[in-house]
């Protein structure tokens, strides 16, 4: 018999005490203190400890009770997502705002599954005009619309 | 006197045209993400943060607070027409009402839903004016150790209310108040938590975090199983209700604001809840229980009434106490700091304008949602034929654009992706991403309150349990802990949830 019986409650647990430990580490090099002057580092490893002991009762829980697998993790839009994401944010400043918004956006639409290049480049450019309109010339935010890669300043 | 000088002074404000405007952008917005379903209140409010910090204070929080409760009338037009909750808090909505549309009967499904909400909304602003001044004033009273206790209540409280796990809720809890704890120490200004960044002197960004959590994350959860959606709306005739249905809702709207109002005060609660309890309830009083689940008119009212009085009431305990109740209230707190306002019972007072102006618009916002919503249905209907794969890149671009206009730091958006990341990896471990949020905003507070009851107390703990308000405070929240922890009432809890 498999001794996990719970998957989701023994892999939760193990992130909170993974957590717990970095989040520990941490504190380690800052002063306690005394609990009548309180340094820095106390209630952050008073939460740290707590945080590893609730990882632990969650672990030995999932021991204990039945439960099922994590199913459909939806992989391709995870992937795709945070690199839109991480995309825009490393392309904002060398590329501007609106050639990073527009890639980040093409990119996204790739993360589902319906994807037709046709709409995709319909919502990007939609997208573009819209965020030029609304951000650039309504609200007035001071974005570069062309990185210095692409001549800008 | 004085309760109406007050309100008074609220309607001067908010008649104001400017506040007037943003109301109404408040509640259209509200209406239209609670039509929209896979795009919440949360997940928007923190989209628009970074566009409300030009603002005044009062129109912020006035449009903010338009979203969340325009977002309740939205999400039950939808379900009721096609049986498609935009919301969480209309789940139950749907499951009558949406029988009601199929009988030929959704204009008055509609009607019911409208009115209820209307009255439940006037009901609870009103209740919202009496009692917020006199529980400011007695929480002026509270030291540093009531405040602990009072946090730690409402901590625990918002976890025994919610559903799934309760240790892995308390567990998200910690986790919260951890990341909010990072940055500079504010008594000593040594650097916490900061993995050698500079960019996080300041601690996680809020925007970043929430917009992760709930925004980014949020989208590659509905990506999951996507499918081609076929609706067929209901056809709406005529939107009066006969004689007798209105004879069967008055009861079930009565009750409903009563127990929403209860409900949204207490922390953990707000609109799903209250919606949730209010059909068991309804469904338990009624005289023909079998017609629930059959178009039965009663499932409609008292729901409905009751999400809209609890979303309304949570803003109780954030406006006098600065205790949010769900992560809504978290953001409208995170708003405030943002703006330079430390939210808190003193807000009553020093900021009558803010907070007396927040509450009428929120009576003049309910009334703009029954005009917004009776007349323009066909028109909301419409917007639910857009596919998510065509709506979700540009969530995406307003998370991105929004995130980073806030320090114009692209270290934000990293954090952003980060916390989506961690958010759909918890989400599929069944970790409700609700309380870390709150944990994050009560972090701070909670350490320096602990601090400086220490500092009062020469460093007895005891002085947790001997104050009395203190330690009434932390009985209740034990007795919750215990009470949910009791394997008989755990076991009732799956089952209500379930439900």
């Amino acid at each position: 018999m498999n001794i996990i019986r719970n998957p989701k409650d023994v892999l939760s647990g193990l992130l909170f005490i993974a957590l717990a430990l970095l989040f520990g580490w941490q504190t380690a090099d800052l002063p306690m203190g005394t609990a009548v002057r309180m340094g820095p580092g106390y209630f952050p490893l008073v939460l740290s400890g707590l945080l590893g002991l609730l990882g632990i009762i969650v672990v030995f829980n999932g021991l204990r009770t039945p439960g099922e697998m994590p199913t459909g993790i939806a992989w391709r839009a995870l992937i795709i997502i945070t690199f839109s994401v991480v995309f825009f944010g490393f392309a904002v400043r060398p590329l501007g705002f609106l050639p990073a918004l527009g890639v980040a956006v093409f990119v996204s639409t790739l993360g589902s599954r319906l994807f037709r290049l046709q709409t995709a480049l319909i919502i990007t450019a939609v997208m573009v005009v819209f965020a030029w309109a609304v951000f650039i010339k309504g609200l007035g935010l001071p974005l570069p619309l062309l990185g210095p890669w692409l001549g800008g300043y | 006197m004085e309760l109406f000088d007050n309100l008074a002074l609220g309607f001067s404000v908010a008649l104001s045209l400017q506040n007037v405007l943003y109301c109404f952008v408040g509640v259209l917005l509200g209406t239209l993400i609670g039509v929209l379903p896979g795009l919440g209140p949360v997940a928007t409010i923190a989209m628009l943060l970074p566009i409300t910090f030009g603002l005044p204070p009062v129109s912020a929080l006035i449009m903010l607070a338009g979203i969340y409760y325009g977002a309740q009338y939205g999400g039950s037009t939808t379900a009721i027409l096609i049986n498609l909750p935009g919301e969480s808090s209309s789940v139950v909505t749907a499951i009558d009402g949406h029988q009601m549309a199929r009988k030929g009967r959704a204009g008055a499904a509609l009607a019911t839903a409208a009115l209820g909400s209307f009255f439940a909304g006037t009901v609870a602003t009103f209740l919202l004016a009496v009692f917020a001044p006199p529980l400011a004033e007695v929480a002026l009273q509270f030291g540093p150790p009531e405040y602990f206790s009072l946090m730690v209540l409402g901590l625990i409280a918002s976890v025994t209310l919610a559903s799934g796990s309760v240790v892995k809720a308390i567990a998200m809890i910690v986790l919260g108040l951890i990341l909010g704890l990072s940055g500079q120490d504010i008594y000593t200004g040594a650097p916490r938590f900061t993995f050698d960044l500079p960019d996080l002197a300041d601690g996680f960004d809020f925007v970043a975090l929430a917009m992760g959590m709930f925004g980014i994350s949020e989208i590659i959860r509905n990506l999951e199983d996507e499918h081609e959606r076929s609706l067929v709306a209901a056809k709406v005739k005529s939107l009066m209700l006969t004689k007798d249905e209105f004879k069967r809702i008055i009861w079930p709207v009565l009750r409903g604001t009563t127990l929403g109002s209860f409900l949204g005060i207490l922390p953990g609660g707000g609109a799903m809840l209250s919606s949730f309890a209010s059909y068991s309830v309804e469904k338990k009083l009624s005289k023909h229980p079998q017609e629930f689940g059959r178009g039965a008119i009663e499932g409609v009212a008292g729901p409905e009434s009751a999400n809209n009085a609890g979303a309304q009431t949570s803003f109780i305990p954030m406006l006098t106490l600065g205790i949010p109740s769900n992560p809504v209230m978290a953001l409208m707190i995170g708003a405030l700091i943002i703006q330079g306002i430390t939210p808190g019972p003193n807000v009553v007072t020093e900021k009558p304008d803010l907070f007396w102006g927040v509450i009428a618009s929120m009576w003049l916002g309910n009334f703009m949602l029954v005009l917004l919503n009776l007349p323009l249905i066909g028109l909301w209907v419409r917007l639910l034929t857009v596919p998510y794969h065509i709506m979700f890149p540009a969530i995406i671009a307003f998370c991105c654009i929004g995130v980073y206009s806030v320090n114009n730091n692209t270290f934000d958006v990293y954090t952003m992706a980060l916390f989506g990341v961690l958010g759909y990896a918890l989400v599929k471990l069944d970790c409700e991403p609700a309380p870390l949020l709150l944990g994050f905003v009560i972090g701070p507070m909670l350490e320096e309150y602990l601090r400086r009851a220490m500092l009062i107390s020469r460093g007895d703990p005891l002085v947790f349990v001997t104050r009395p308000i203190s330690a009434v405070l932390l009985a209740l929240a034990a007795a919750a802990l215990v009470v949910v922890l009791l394997p008989s009432v755990q076991k009732s809890r799956e089952e209500a949830f379930k439900e």
